[in-house]
């Protein structure tokens, strides 16, 4: 099976299509959303809609923060992601806001886990920035699911954590577009980086495809219209920052 | 797993004679037992000679070296054929190449001659720097890893401790060890560096001071402090125990043998440049020195050793694409003082931002302007005085980070001169005039420039002559009507005219 695998979408319905096309092109077969489906973005409405309808045939959703953030907007405002929170609440329909409250927080496709954050506690959001964090969630999902692989988003950064011939975990960033052979007798925890909100200087749209059959974990980088993502920000009337971070991938 | 006899079958290849039998694995010839032909070449299969209960190490340096060879392509390597599940039948089956390996020259009764010992060099270094630009770093070059083909060419054999760029390295691990041969291991490894190509220098530099002098420049430590001796000592020079090996040769190898990294050679490739052009090794007291290294400098480098730690080292092709040989063709007839300032120009500009950058200057004489009868014509003396020219030329971009080297080509093909010189030498850019050469045939045929764009291996730049706004006075316009000028006139117009169509 070839699983492409896309988390962080936050409403950017260009950098998704282009995503999309993209992992087709690599004969994906099966699509799975790691959560985050909203928020900051000015297309919610069309993003919820695009992945919907993909999970009729197939495609695998978990819940992320923002998209819990959006079902119940914090009354208070105080980052600058709850400030889109309301918003995206107003934009979405009951039965887009339904679908979103009965998303897992896990789901696991045969030795696959896929968690939005950490699979150690995933309701605490806690992000998997380095080897400890990443070796928690890998030790509970290795002792909960019986997995050898676990994937996530959450970080915005393409990571993959994998065993040496020492104990600990080592981290490695990946080349985009190189196959990385990922043997099933050893243990992997990518964190998939972000569709729609790249934060590393780079305007491109990061997604992740595994091959199972082969044992191969391909990261990729792909070009979309940020331009178009970042006018439909202004256009909705959502704070400017958010269409210029988009321009600039920060 | 145990000894397999000819005749046994694995996974679709029928198991012919054992050819190696090492420590950590079995080769033996393979053929497809379903007595489908050979892919093109004959195959031999590893199998590796751990069970269950067998150390972990071994384990993950035949997976590494399973991963890393499918990676890789080119010559200097055995062809992939196919790989076992390592879980259930763990083997590799890849191309069996003829030849001996370095083992063949080092254990001979007699020494090597110089000129076989700066071939043998210059073939691992090219060997070794077609496996840097595909971002891998070997990490375990020694005499048995190292086979010749009957071409003279190196191939490079068992990537169980090498380190490829693009996939996580499975032998990095957060305690850094030591990973690598104690005999040939560099420096850097020694504190578990891992991915450094100079890594890799060093250890031929190893095998090089052995052909030279018959000894191991370090040994082969046993323990952890005889390991850490090469972060701060000089081994004895070369021509202390063997006068006979020539000043430029002893620079080559103590320069790879240099305890840090950024003193050895920065890319295989200009290793394998000096060793093809001794005439041009730039020596200092490192290749003059015959009495070793004094008591106080190697305590000062010992002070600093012992603080010498884990540094994570750049991407091996990024690292070795900073340090580019360019060659420039400079034509020596038929040329505009423009052609040679744009040319120059033009090198400069390519050099500038590339202080470790290596400059060939490179002319193409007629075979036919030397003789062997004529004195005045003799090769020595026609070849002196094309270098004097080309050195006149290349004066004003003299610099100190640069070392810049003269050649003077004989060939009736220019072009075929030019391009096999850069083949020759891991050219990475080629600078020439965009016109010069052949003035009076180019209309019938394709011009040099051409011919060496349309074959070359690497980036060329076609450099169009220009004068600087100073020198376009009088004495230039006047020149210009003159018969020198209304020659590369055409040159130019032709060029871009009739020249075209075969690029199409």
């Amino acid at each position: 099976m070839r699983l492409a695998l896309l988390s962080d979408i936050h409403a950017n319905l260009q950098a998704l299509d282009a995503c999309m096309l993209h992992a087709r092109a690599q004969r994906a077969q099966r699509f799975a959303f790691l959560g985050d489906l909203v928020g900051y973005g000015a297309d919610p409405v069309a993003v919820v809609q695009r992945i919907m309808l993909l999970t009729e045939e197939g495609a695998m959703v978990v819940k992320g923060n923002h998209d819990a953030m959006a079902l119940h907007p914090p009354a208070e405002v105080k980052t600058v992601g709850d400030s889109t929170a309301k918003w995206t609440h107003e934009q979405l329909q009951s039965s887009q806001l339904e679908w979103l409250e009965q998303l897992p927080l896990t789901l696991q496709c045969e030795n696959v886990l896929m968690v939005h954050a950490s699979a150690d506690q995933p309701e605490r959001w806690r992000y998997v920035y380095d080897q400890r964090a990443a070796a928690a969630s890998l030790d509970a999902a290795v002792a909960d699911f019986d997995v050898r692989y676990v994937f996530g988003g959450h970080v915005h950064m393409q990571t993959l954590y994998y065993r040496g011939s020492g104990d600990g975990l080592m981290p490695f960033t990946p080349q985009p577009g190189v196959a990385v052979p990922v043997p099933r007798h050893r243990q992997w925890l990518g964190t998939i980086g972000s569709v729609g909100q790249p934060r590393d200087g780079k305007p491109l749209a990061m997604y992740a495809l595994l091959d199972t059959e082969r044992s191969q974990l391909t990261f990729h980088r792909v070009a979309y219209d940020h331009h178009a993502a970042a006018s439909a920000i202004r256009r909705a009337g959502l704070p400017a920052h958010f269409a210029d971070r988009l321009e600039s991938g920060r | 797993m145990k000894l397999l006899e000819p005749g046994a079958l694995l996974d679709g290849f029928a198991i012919d004679e054992c050819i190696h039998s090492g420590g950590m694995a079995h080769i033996y010839r393979v053929h497809y037992a379903n007595g489908q032909p050979n892919p093109g070449f004959d195959m031999a299969m590893k199998v590796p000679r751990m069970t269950a209960g067998d150390g972990a190490e071994n384990i993950v340096s035949f997976e590494v070296e399973c991963q890393i060879i499918q990676a890789l392509h080119g010559s200097h390597v055995p062809r992939f054929v196919a790989a076992g599940d390592l879980q259930n039948v763990p083997y590799l089956v890849m191309e069996y190449i003829q030849g001996e390996t370095l083992d063949h020259w080092i254990e001979a009764e007699t020494r090597p001659g110089i000129d076989e010992m700066a071939r043998l060099g210059a073939a691992m270094a090219r060997a070794a720097h077609a496996l840097h630009l595909q971002n891998t770093v070997h990490l375990d070059l020694k005499p048995a890893n190292v086979l010749f083909r009957a071409d003279g060419s190196a191939v490079l054999l068992d990537f169980g401790l090498s380190c490829h760029a693009h996939y996580p390295d499975l032998l990095a691990e957060q305690l850094r060890k030591a990973v690598g041969s104690p005999t040939w291991i560099a420096p850097e490894q020694v504190v578990g560096v891992r991915g450094d190509p100079r890594s890799d220098i060093f250890a031929i530099g190893v095998m090089l001071y052995e052909l030279c002098t018959g000894e191991l420049p370090f040994g082969s430590p046993q323990t952890e402090g005889g390991l850490r001796q090469r972060l701060w000592m000089d081994p004895v020079p070369p021509r202390k125990i063997q006068p006979d090996i020539p000043a430029w040769l002893q620079e080559v190898v103590l320069r790879c043998l240099e305890p840090e990294a950024a003193q050895r050679y920065a890319s295989a490739a200009l290793l394998a440049f000096d060793l093809t052009h001794p005439t041009q090794v730039l020596i200092t007291e490192r290749g003059l020195n015959t009495r070793g290294t004094k008591f106080r400098t190697h305590f000062k480098r010992w002070l600093k050793a012992a603080g010498m730690h884990y540094q994570p080292s750049p991407v091996p092709s990024q690292q070795v694409e900073e340090v580019p040989i360019i060659m420039v063709a400079v034509p020596h007839k038929d040329v505009t003082d423009a052609t040679l300032y744009s040319l120059r120009q033009a090198v400069a500009r390519s050099l500038g931002t590339r202080p470790g950058a290596r400059l060939a200057c490179v002319t193409v004489i007629s075979s036919s302007l030397t003789s062997t009868s004529d004195d005045e014509k003799s090769e020595t003396s026609v070849h002196r005085r094309y270098l004097t020219d080309l050195r006149q030329w290349a004066q004003p971009l003299d610099h100190p980070g640069h070392q810049t080297s003269y050649h003077v080509l004989e060939s009736g093909d220019v072009a075929q001169a030019l391009l096999s010189y850069a083949r020759g030498n891991d050219v990475s850019m080629i600078v020439m005039g965009a016109a010069t050469h052949g003035l009076k045939t180019q209309r019938f045929v394709a011009t040099v420039p051409i011919k060496v764009a349309m074959d070359a291996p690497c980036t060329i730049i076609l450099v169009k002559q220009a004068l600087p706004f100073e020198q376009l006075g009088e004495p230039v316009d006047a020149k210009r009507n003159g018969p020198d000028y209304s020659d590369s006139d055409s040159d130019e117009a032709s060029l871009f005219g009739d020249d075209l169509g075969p690029l199409g």
